[in-house]
């Protein structure tokens, strides 16, 4: 078989995990707003009181209801990336939703950047280099 | 502040049931048509939904009280759960750049912890 005849599939398959790393990206960019709007409903959240009141609080709170519409986006993505894609190289890149959480934190709460967060931030995104690049092998 | 244990059993717990309801959304994934019907009877996409919103009930449960910087490392190591999961479920290799970038990325998400503090 000659490489030509080779060529097309390949890279067909080159192009969908592009693609497919490219849907979990977006994910997390909604799943970031989403785990925000969750954690200030959580926050609301009484202590000390039953699982079921607990529970009762949760499905009734604004935020909490917000959050899990824009997770319910994030989770279609994510889908849509595992039909073709492999799961030990697309989940990882969901760790970036805690970057666009810290970034958003500094910009929407004001919260001081510092150096641990900025070596955080960092070595997130190393680590999902490091695994991206690990699945081009 | 001390952590409580059943906060971080239930923190635990909700990592575990999160990289389980992973498997779930990626064997239902791998089986979805783009058709309504197919998309209504795809019982593992759902598992995989409620397994996220059960695991998300447990984090915001153990997340109450305790050290974050205890308990956030627990909600980290789904990451590494998972990639077991891919392993032992879908024959996927787990090779040392895999596990240098997920070992990066839980060190990572613990330093962002903190730096919240």
């Amino acid at each position: 078989m000659s490489s030509a005849t080779l060529t097309p599939p390949e890279t067909d398959l080159a192009r969908r995990k592009r693609l497919s790393i490219m849907m979990v990206f977006v994910c997390t960019l909604f799943g970031a707003p989403a785990q925000i709007l969750i954690k200030t409903g959580a926050g609301r959240v009484p202590q000390h009181v039953n699982w079921f009141t607990a529970l009762a609080a949760m499905m009734t709170d604004v935020p909490l209801i917000e959050g899990y519409a824009l997770y319910g986006v994030s989770f279609i993505l994510l889908t849509l990336a595992l039909k073709h894609g492999d799961l030990s190289i697309l989940y990882p890149v969901i760790a970036l939703t805690f970057v666009w959480v810290s970034i958003l934190s500094v910009l929407i709460f004001h919260d001081s950047m510092n150096a641990y967060k900025f070596a955080g931030i960092a070595a997130i995104v190393v680590g999902v280099s490091v695994v991206g690049l690990a699945g081009k092998q | 502040m001390t952590t409580p244990v059943s906060s971080m059993a239930l923190v635990l717990f909700g990592s575990f049931l999160g990289s389980f309801a992973t498997v779930f959304v990626k064997a239902g994934a791998q089986r979805l048509e783009m058709n309504l019907r197919s998309l209504l009877s795809n019982w593992r996409l759902l598992v995989g939904a409620l397994g996220y919103g059960g695991s998300s009930f447990f984090f915001v449960l153990g997340l109450r009280q305790g050290q974050l910087s205890i308990l956030y490392p627990l909600v980290a190591a789904g990451y590494m759960f998972t990639l077991f999961w891919a392993r032992l479920f879908f024959g996927e290799a787990l090779t040392k750049g895999k596990f240098a970038g997920v070992g990066m990325i839980l060190v990572g998400i613990v330093l962002l912890q903190l730096g919240n503090r």
